[in-house]
């Protein structure tokens, strides 16, 4: 049993010698930026052609974080990347025989990289709220209204879930592959056709990117049963739900 | 020191491993020999606590695997060369590994010379060849600087020179005290390296023994004589009480006398020989005769070869290179 700092250390070395960490995080950083920041510089030459119900329920802080959408498609694959990895190339083999206890292995693999994620959503969330709203201009709103802070650490904090989601579903699944063809297309398609069939509808508010949208939120959406609190406690459940069936997955499974 | 006590594996119905005890001892190379498919893989995986034993179980120093505190400070192995992560640099796997483990990061640049990679410290392994990729593998094992150390057929992609450099590696990590398990396939392999043996085929232990017994026991010696005056021979031979087997017309098979021996008799008695030549049975052929039938997979042909090598073993039985399919 290693100590658990030296594993630790190891998890970070780990993490800053590959190259895919700098570049997936990179990717949600730009993308998020600025997808988030055209759809409020469309938005602000848009504006008067909303409808007088329409201008009075504008979320300026929501349309700056709409690149969201996209950039948590490169943070899934970071928190993939960062567990399928060590399948695809077999040095899970040499990770193992040097830290024999999965648990301390996982846990501080996992810590590590939610770490890196939180520090670039937190950074790539103000980041986008700030050039959103200057693309706003007259439509802006300040990180001091009502609300709008707590929606930005919202946003940081729905990027930063995603990631560690889905490295416990690369660690049930094993394979970077395998989790990123399930993954994509599930939070892409699967979602947004579910949520439009009516019977499905209600079993889709519970999933993970609407639970996160609840997050983001700053005016509480009113057909939804919970607000941004009760989305990030489901988001949470996602989240040890499948951390947990990947330590099983871990514990159980031969190397 | 390894020691197994009926450590089995089964993947459903099939007993891949199947009831193994046998000890690995200091300062001598245990080689584990058994064709390809035998268990040698999975056996090595169990002792690293990898795979876990469907029953029985593996100490490491009297310790499981799992308990081991800083263990690639105890036991370094290779398991596959491909064990790294291709895309960080050579350095950099090693440095990783090194940091779980508080081994002074010192030993990296060590390890790496000695394995002959310090020059491409800096490269990803991705881009390496086979046999430089089973040199980084076999760093990572010695980076720890371990009393044991666990080989899964480190000679394969080396080339001559790589080959003899591990040879020597592991004689000079035994003679320094350390526990050296090499698994193999090649008998002529481990023929040269190792102290001890292990043989196992289909999972069961078939041989437990010291290398020069297994030497003694399984290398039948004879000697052949060619002569174009073979009724000669015959009755010189059966005077002397010997008896012998006429391979061909005029060709003789001798066990029961050496060479001197057989060649003061043609003297004494006028016997034109063409030929006095001592034959040697190979290891090999003993490691197949013995893993004959617990051999995993094989095509019908190279069966039938492996059968006909079993049977006859003789020495003018080809010299096979052991390369079962």
């Amino acid at each position: 049993m290693s100590a658990p700092t030296a594993t630790l250390r190891s998890e970070w070395a780990k993490l800053t010698t590959v190259r895919s960490t700098g570049w997936t995080l990179f990717a949600a950083f730009v993308v998020t930026v600025a997808f988030g920041t055209l759809v409020s510089a469309l938005s602000n030459s848009d504006y008067d052609s909303l409808s007088e119900q329409e201008k009075l329920s504008f979320d300026a802080a929501g349309t700056s974080f709409t690149g969201g959408l996209l950039g948590q498609l490169a943070m899934i694959a970071f928190g993939v990347m960062v567990i399928g990895s060590e399948y695809s190339t077999g040095a899970i083999r040499s990770s193992l025989a040097a830290v024999p206890r999965r648990g301390v292995f996982y846990l501080s693999k996992v810590a590590v990289a939610t770490g890196a994620a939180l520090a670039v959503s937190l950074a790539t969330t103000f980041a986008t709220f700030f050039a959103g709203q200057a693309a706003l201009g007259s439509h802006s709103t300040t990180l001091g209204a009502h609300n709008v802070l707590r929606a930005t650490f919202g946003a940081a904090l729905y990027m930063t879930l995603m990631a560690v989601f889905s490295m416990g579903v690369a660690t049930m699944l094993r394979s970077s592959m395998l989790s990123m063809g399930i993954l994509m297309p599930f939070f892409f398609l699967i979602t947004q056709i579910l949520a439009s069939v009516p019977g499905a509808k209600k079993v889709a508010e519970y999933l993970p990117d609407q639970a996160g949208a609840a997050m983001v939120r700053v005016v509480p959406k009113s057909d939804l049963p919970y607000g941004a609190g009760g989305g990030f406690v489901i988001m949470l459940a996602w989240v040890a739900a499948a951390l947990l069936g990947g330590y099983l997955v871990l514990r159980n499974r031969d190397a | 020191m390894i020691e197994l006590a009926g450590v089995t594996k089964q993947y459903g119905e099939k007993v891949v491993v199947d009831d193994l005890t046998f000890t690995v001892r200091p300062g001598c190379v245990t080689g584990f020999l058994g064709p390809n498919g035998a268990g040698k893989s999975t056996t090595m995986r169990m002792m690293l606590g990898l795979d876990r034993a469907t029953a029985g179980r593996v100490l490491i120093d009297g310790e499981p695997y799992a308990r081991l505190k800083e263990p690639l400070r105890r036991i370094g192995a290779l398991l596959d060369a491909k064990a790294m992560h291709g895309g960080r640099s050579a350095y950099d796997n090693l440095r990783c590994l090194a940091l779980s483990n508080r081994i002074p990061l010192a030993r990296v640049d060590e390890v790496l010379q000695e394995v002959g990679l310090g020059e491409v410290a800096k490269k990803r392994p991705k881009g390496f060849s086979l046999g430089m990729g089973q040199r980084l593998g076999i760093a990572a094992a010695l980076l720890g600087d371990p009393e044991i150390v666990m080989l899964d057929e480190p000679v394969n992609g080396l080339d001559p020179e790589g080959i003899h450099w591990i040879r020597t590696l592991m004689k000079r990590l035994a003679a320094e005290g350390r526990t050296v398990f090499v698994s193999s396939h090649l008998m002529s392999e481990m023929a040269l390296t190792a102290d001890h043996l292990v043989v196992i085929g289909r999972g069961r232990l078939l041989a437990d023994t010291g290398m020069q017994e297994f030497i003694d026991r399984n290398s039948r010696s004879s000697v052949r004589i060619r002569t174009p005056e073979p009724e000669k021979l015959r009755d010189a031979l059966a005077a002397a009480g010997i008896t012998a087997t006429e391979q061909a017309s005029g060709v003789f098979e001798v066990t029961e006398a050496p060479a001197e021996r057989l060649g003061e008799l043609a003297l004494e008695h006028h016997v034109l020989l063409h030929e006095l030549s001592p034959q040697h049975a190979s290891l090999e052929e003993a490691f197949i005769a013995l893993t004959g039938e617990a051999a995993e997979y094989r095509t019908g042909t190279s069966a039938t070869a492996t059968a006909d090598a079993a049977s006859s073993a003789g020495p003018d039985a080809p010299q096979t290179t052991g390369t079962e399919s």
